[in-house]
């Protein structure tokens, strides 16, 4: 074998700075037709005022890997592995423990901000509630900050606001809402999964330009979780793509978009449209076949039916998540899990014999 | 919310409207001249015009109407053919009876039916769970009227601990009063709280896997905040609708259970009435009857406009 399987050190340093540090995170759950693996040994980082995006199709693992950060999954689910906060482990943490972080230290915003906050309380109350469980202010404070927030966030005349309903908001300011509750007890962790997949264009700009801010002014460490390349592009410092549970490929975001490595990702930014092309004449490409059911296969690569350089050992072995800056040209920090990289004309499994 | 309220009463206004005119029609649409029932053997022409005369059959329909709801209006529900007594002071006996049995049932039922259905849902597949539905079960399968014999010949006849029969106003002896409706309240109550709870239950499920119930579960609330906070005040809007129902129905047809425990209620005078075709109770009996399910269901739109914003707002642009 020539490529040499590294241990990937995307932490560039342990400790130093990572707030969030995830390792061999893994996630069952138990169903009739038996046990499905929906996270498979995903280990990441994230460090004080890094925003780093999560990436795949829908079913890839991506939000349940975002809800086990904090334990807020389904008793269903079975969770093994490390997620340690400011070393702090999270995975098997008692349940106070667990209510005590989530909101104060890990805070999340959700897709979908209609049904995402409660109907029938206000939006004041909503945001209320966090600040009275983890700081436990007097009334008035907890008023003055609760409209400090709305202002935060842009919401106009928050003074009226803070009364209103969900319903009597568009679904911007909704977002706005919760991103306001997300960051009341100034999070160390900002996770926000699809925060803009129900919203239009213009709005999804202005979320962004808010969740930029956030990590400018409080140094918020910001997990984003999306299908979109196109949010990747205008917000992420770093991208992790999942395929099937797994980790993929690991790179710093321009980086990523030049020099894929890995054939799903490189599938992936052929299947988004870009300025330049024109809608008839340039069809997208498409990724061939279906993302698999998560049953366990440890010793293949999840995407090698799909892929079109996969052969013998792809479905032979599962590729570790390795780095090989050296023999690609690839800058550090890029990791990818792949026997047959992009950056390399496929190779047979032959020629890889010594 | 103030249009919202002046909606509903104004709704409920005219329904009222509507059912006095269907019971009065109704009655006239009966077969057969009131004034030659009345006569009996003297049929001469002089006694049929002195009855229609005194009773103003002679007058025209919107006539008679007028007179009809102007009657009402002064509290005049007319006589019982039967016994002669003005049916507005059997109603003041009977009406209390039922009132008091079907309120206390509906009280009872809904605290532990709520109960019973919160704690079903929030312990999903847990023993507590099992426990709650077995005893809604029962509660649903076992007939009330059986329940309440066993109760009187357990509780009442062998033991003593309460009265077998028999109402006492509670403005004579409150005590004494409320050891009497103890029973059927718990016994009518029961059953009812098994609908409520199977109700709740699958309200407060739906609203556990609802998106706000993650936000709130994300926020670190405890459990206890996210099903009483979140969860609950969303599924009540099901619980007020069936209690609602529930209570409407009490209040026109306690019969089985008034007719056991010999309560002098307002079931057992309908049934009385029917069975003694007696008219003017009758009449009486359809419109209170119609005049609760209005009056209960304005108050079940009040509830849901508190407990639901949305309705609140219903015809403003949200």
């Amino acid at each position: 074998m020539t490529i040499t399987p590294l241990e990937v050190d995307h932490r560039s340093g342990s400790g130093s700075g990572s707030i969030l540090e995830v390792r061999d995170l893994t996630v069952t759950f138990t169903t009739e037709s038996g046990t499905v693996s929906a996270v498979d040994h995903i280990s990441l980082d994230l460090r004080e005022g890094e925003i780093v995006g999560i990436v795949g199709e829908s079913g890839c693992g991506k939000s349940v890997t975002a809800m086990s950060l904090s334990g807020l999954l389904p008793r269903s689910a079975r969770t093994a592995g490390s997620v340690r906060l400011h070393g702090t482990e999270l995975i098997g943490a008692k349940e106070p423990v667990l209510r005590a972080v989530r909101g104060r230290d890990i805070a999340y915003i959700f897709q979908e901000p209609m049904s995402s906050l409660n109907p029938v309380l206000t939006v004041g109350r909503q945001i209320s509630e966090v600040l009275q469980v983890h700081e436990r202010l007097s009334r008035k404070l907890t008023r003055d900050r609760v409209i400090e927030l709305l202002t935060l966030v842009g919401i106009p005349s928050p003074l009226q606001r803070i009364d209103n309903y969900p319903h009597q908001l568009s679904g911007g300011m909704r977002q706005r809402v919760m991103i306001a509750m997300a960051v009341a007890c100034d999070p160390k962790v900002l996770v926000a999964d699809e925060p803009t997949t129900a919203l239009d264009v213009t709005v999804q700009a202005g979320i962004l330009d808010i969740l930029r801010e956030l990590r400018d002014r409080l140094g918020t460490a910001i997990l984003i979780i999306t299908h979109d390349l196109g949010v990747i592009a205008d917000i992420a410092d770093r991208v992790v793509v999942m395929y099937a549970g797994r980790v993929v490929e690991s790179a710093p975001v321009d980086e990523l978009f030049a020099r894929p490595q890995h054939h799903y990702t490189a599938g992936l930014l052929a299947a988004s449209p870009a300025p330049g092309r024109h809608a008839g004449t340039d069809r997208l490409q498409e990724i061939p076949g279906l993302v698999p059911v998560l049953a366990v296969q440890p010793d293949a690569c999840t995407f090698a039916p799909r892929c079109p350089a996969a052969d013998a050992q792809c479905l032979g072995s599962a590729p570790p998540l390795t780095s090989d800056q050296n023999a690609l040209g690839l800058l550090p920090g890029h990791a990818f899990a792949c026997w047959h990289p992009c950056g390399k004309p496929p190779t047979s499994a032959k020629e890889l014999k010594p | 919310m103030r249009t919202y309220l002046l909606n509903r009463a104004w709704q409920s206004l005219l329904t009222l409207i509507l059912a006095t005119v269907v019971v009065f029609l109704g009655v006239r649409a009966l077969p057969g001249d009131p004034a030659l029932a009345l006569a009996g053997e003297d049929r001469s022409p002089e006694t049929l015009a002195a009855i229609r005369l005194q009773y103003g059959l002679d007058q025209s329909i919107p006539v008679q109407f007028g007179h009809f709801v102007n009657n009402i209006l002064h509290g005049d529900l007319g006589t019982s053919i039967r016994t002669g007594t003005p049916v507005s002071s059997m109603m003041r006996t009977a009406l209390p009876v039922t009132l008091q049995l079907a309120v206390f049932a509906i009280v009872l039922a809904t605290i532990v039916g709520v109960g019973a259905g919160v704690v079903a849902a929030a312990k999903r597949g847990r023993p507590a769970e099992w426990v709650a539905n077995g005893l809604a079960l029962i509660g649903l399968s076992v007939p009330h009227f059986w329940l309440g014999l066993v109760a009187i010949l357990y509780l009442a006849v062998a033991t003593g601990l309460f009265p077998a029969s028999g109402f006492v106003p509670f403005t004579e002896n409150p005590v004494e009063n409320l050891h009497h409706i103890l029973l059927p309240v718990v016994i009518l109550g029961t059953g009812l709280s098994a609908v409520i709870m199977r109700q709740t239950r699958s309200a407060t499920l739906d609203a556990l896997s609802a998106d706000y119930v993650r936000t709130a579960k994300a926020k670190g609330l405890r459990p206890s905040a996210v099903i009483g906070r979140h969860a609950l005040r969303n599924s009540l809007i099901v619980v007020v609708t069936i209690a609602g129902l529930q209570l409407g129905e009490l209040i026109s047809g306690a019969v089985v259970t008034e007719q056991i425990f010999g309560l002098p209620g307002f079931g057992k005078m309908t049934l009385d009435a029917v069975f003694q075709r007696d008219y003017p109770v009758i009449q009486a009996v359809v419109l209170v009857t119609a005049t609760a399910y209005i009056a209960i269901n304005f108050l079940v739109d009040l509830l849901y406009s508190l407990i639901d914003p949305r309705i609140r707002v219903g015809g403003e642009a949200a």
